[in-house]
């Protein structure tokens, strides 16, 4: 029992890691999307993140130089986003598909050009990495059964944008439905014509949604190359931010809902490894790339109404063109 | 696109050809920024596309590619159908292309399996398409964000079909068994040296005949056709769509099918005509490409087979940067392209202010004049 306890702990250890740069980025895409901007660009934010933090870290020696530079390159890419939708009013999604071949164009030729491996970045130094942090009273309550696990495991142990992630659950829920903002911001994805004649500027609420998802889109990118992995590899992203997509929709559009598709997606891609080569009952054994591509098949199953509606924003991905 | 007063030259001509010059001036500024000398890199690349022995044939082989991904892309758009699927579909083509060599090279003489596996290929494809162009029309699920995770879904089925059921026996790469030689299509150069003409080799072969005839196909379909004119006027107006009694879920559906046929037969270039069995990734982000050519090409044939053109010669003279540049690689290409995309694409009403100001006048005391 207490083995099985562990094992579980593990799994859902591993399953918080797998799924931190998909929480990251689907906030991103809730922040985005809310005020009416699609966002397809988030893989692309995601993989420019994961290089800027890379090739920071590796320069400066510091994590922190890292996030800033991800950070820096996210709100880079999202500003480009914006001026092409939001201000000159471009479809967004051929805007966000420039953005995701951008991207995987030019990690590997700066890449290339800062430090001639083939697009790679040198391997990172322990120094240059955000550490894994313990949680306090966890070696305390270590030999406390079940609670012990439960806190040495799961819970302690990850670095600090895991648990990044987890904040920006409840701050992007506070956020978006909680403050004066939140709420014109919202109103920009859904009535854009009601914030306009409130006064408040809907280019500039969704200027700043984009952004926030650049920022957002940002740390994921560190979390890939500096936090969870030890430098940048070419098209490390791997569709991350395509899924974070799938589960945003998954979470139609809601902080709560949407963190549990992550957590969902997170467990599949775990278990996708621990699941190969094992014979299951009923079914013998499942390959490997039938479980990876499952949150693809769960997202056109749930678009198809199966699982209930996703409704998304009423004015998203439509450019609002002021009243004269 | 055009708000009606540009002169027609300036919206067909001039905008596209500014569009691409903002797009090579910031790729240029990039190289610049990487310390190479972008003139240096666009003479090593037209050298590489169009010079050296055997490039041309590489670069029409590219566009044979963009032609096929940049028409499904067009077809859909021409319906206000964002197809975002054509890696996918080609993937998919490429399968049922595929399994028909493997299947019938031992009994059929290729005269009889080379028309099958393209109608196979268009068909597979075809059938990838049509589950988003259901859901989109029946169910309302957008067929951007189907089709997104159809290219996944794809990915995933041919994976675990080339390391498992198709694998080539004895072989741990994931790809099928070459298929006979009957069975795969005739290389341009072999054709030109059985004629007698000396011919460098290349991977051109006479699948850019058929991307010729489908894009007069698909001029036809769009323009000259009943069928065309409802998908036209289902693209422009919804509403006046539905009033005038056209099906719109029929509409919605064929023309997905008609988008992913076109993307599936983009395979056939590789699977029959280049590497004649299938691979892994084979379709390279061509798929993707196809956005691009269509954006460029305006979403006409004529223009996609020009836009095509220029993406055949990028990656092909791409291909060359890597030998003469420590430090640029053709995956500057794809930043080319990105900014294509963003350029011609999201950026596209950008000129338009301006271009009116300096056009818009003469255009209106020419209306005036008439």
């Amino acid at each position: 029992m207490a083995d099985f306890w562990l094992d579980a702990m593990q799994i859902m250890a591993s399953t918080l890691r797998l799924s931190t740069p998909l929480i990251l980025c689907a906030m991103a895409g809730l922040f985005s999307e809310r005020a009416g901007v699609v966002d397809i660009g988030l893989e692309g934010k995601l993989l420019m993140g994961a290089f800027a933090a890379a090739a920071a870290a590796t320069l400066t020696g510091s994590p922190w130089a890292g996030l800033a530079a991800a950070i820096g390159a996210g709100v880079i890419l999202s500003l480009i986003h914006a001026f092409a939708c939001v201000t000159h009013r471009g479809d967004q999604i051929v805007s966000g598909i420039a953005i995701n071949i951008l991207a995987s164009g030019l990690t590997i030729v700066m890449g290339i050009a800062l430090f001639s491996q083939g697009g790679q970045s040198p391997p990172l130094q322990r120094d240059e990495r955000f550490p894994p942090l313990d949680l306090p009273f966890t070696e305390t309550l270590q030999n406390v059964p079940f609670l012990g696990d439960f806190l040495g495991t799961m819970l302690s142990g990850h670095n600090i944008l895991v648990y990044a992630a987890l904040l920006a659950v409840p701050l992007t829920g506070f956020v978006l439905f909680s403050t004066a903002f939140g709420l014109r911001l919202r109103a920009a994805g859904e009535a854009p014509e009601a914030v306009d004649s409130a006064g408040y500027s809907v280019a500039w609420l969704r200027y700043r949604a984009v952004i926030i998802a650049g920022v957002l889109c940002g740390i994921a990118g560190a979390y890939l190359s500096i936090a969870h992995g030890g430098g940048f590899v070419r098209e490390m992203s791997a569709g991350k931010g395509y899924i974070a997509l799938a589960a945003l929709i998954f979470g139609k559009w809601q902080p709560v809902p949407t963190l549990f598709a992550c957590l969902l997606f997170g467990a599949l891609e775990s278990s996708a490894s621990r699941l190969s080569n094992v014979d299951m009952p009923l079914v013998g054994e499942i390959p490997v790339d039938v479980i990876l591509i499952a949150p693809y098949v769960l997202t056109v199953v749930l678009l198809a109404g199966f699982f209930g509606k996703a409704i998304p924003p009423r004015a998203l991905s439509i450019p609002y063109v002021k009243e004269r | 696109m055009s708000k009606g007063n540009l002169p027609r030259w300036v919206d067909l001509g001039l905008i596209p050809v500014l569009n691409l010059m903002m797009a090579f001036a910031v790729a240029g500024l990039m190289v610049m920024l990487i310390g190479e000398n972008p003139i240096k890199a666009l003479l090593v690349m037209i050298d590489g596309a169009f010079v050296y022995p055997g490039s041309l044939g590489y670069t029409l082989y590219y566009a044979t590619n963009f032609i096929f991904s940049g028409l499904a892309v067009a077809v859909a758009f021409h319906a206000k159908l964002f197809n975002i699927g054509g890696e996918g579909q080609a993937m998919i083509g490429g399968l049922g292309a595929a399994l028909v060599c493997l299947g019938l090279d031992a009994y059929l003489p290729g005269i009889a399996i080379i028309p099958i596996a393209i109608v196979a290929a268009a068909a597979f494809g075809a059938a990838w398409a049509f589950l988003p162009g259901f859901l989109q029309a029946t169910r309302g699920s957008h067929v951007v964000i189907t089709t997104i995770m159809f290219n996944f879904i794809a990915a995933g089925v041919i994976v675990t079909l080339l390391t498992g059921p198709l694998l080539r026996e004895g072989q741990s790469t994931p790809q099928t068994r070459d298929f006979a030689d009957s069975a795969t299509l005739p290389k341009i150069h072999e054709i030109a040296r059985a004629l007698g003409f000396d011919m460098a080799s290349s991977p051109l072969n006479i699948s850019i005949i058929l991307a010729l005839i489908a894009c007069v196909g698909v001029w036809v379909l769009i323009w000259r056709t009943p069928f065309g004119y409802r998908l036209r006027t289902f693209g422009e107006s919804e509403p006046a769509a539905r009033y005038s009694g056209v099906g719109v879920t029929s509409i919605i559906i064929i023309t997905m099918c008609i988008s992913g046929a076109l993307a599936g037969l983009m395979s056939i270039n590789d699977v029959l005509g280049a590497q004649e069995k299938l691979q892994i990734n084979f379709t390279s982000g061509f798929g993707f490409t196809g956005i691009a050519v269509a954006l460029m090409g305006r979403s006409h044939p004529v223009g996609i087979i020009l836009a095509s053109l220029l993406f055949g010669a990028l990656y092909q003279g791409g291909a060359e940067l890597s030998f003469e540049f420590r430090s640029i690689d053709r995956d500057m290409v794809l930043v080319i392209q990105g900014l294509i995309i963003l350029f011609s694409g999201a950026l596209a009403y950008m000129l338009e202010a301006p271009l009116s100001r300096v056009f818009g006048r003469r255009a209106s005391l020419q209306g005036e004049a008439a």
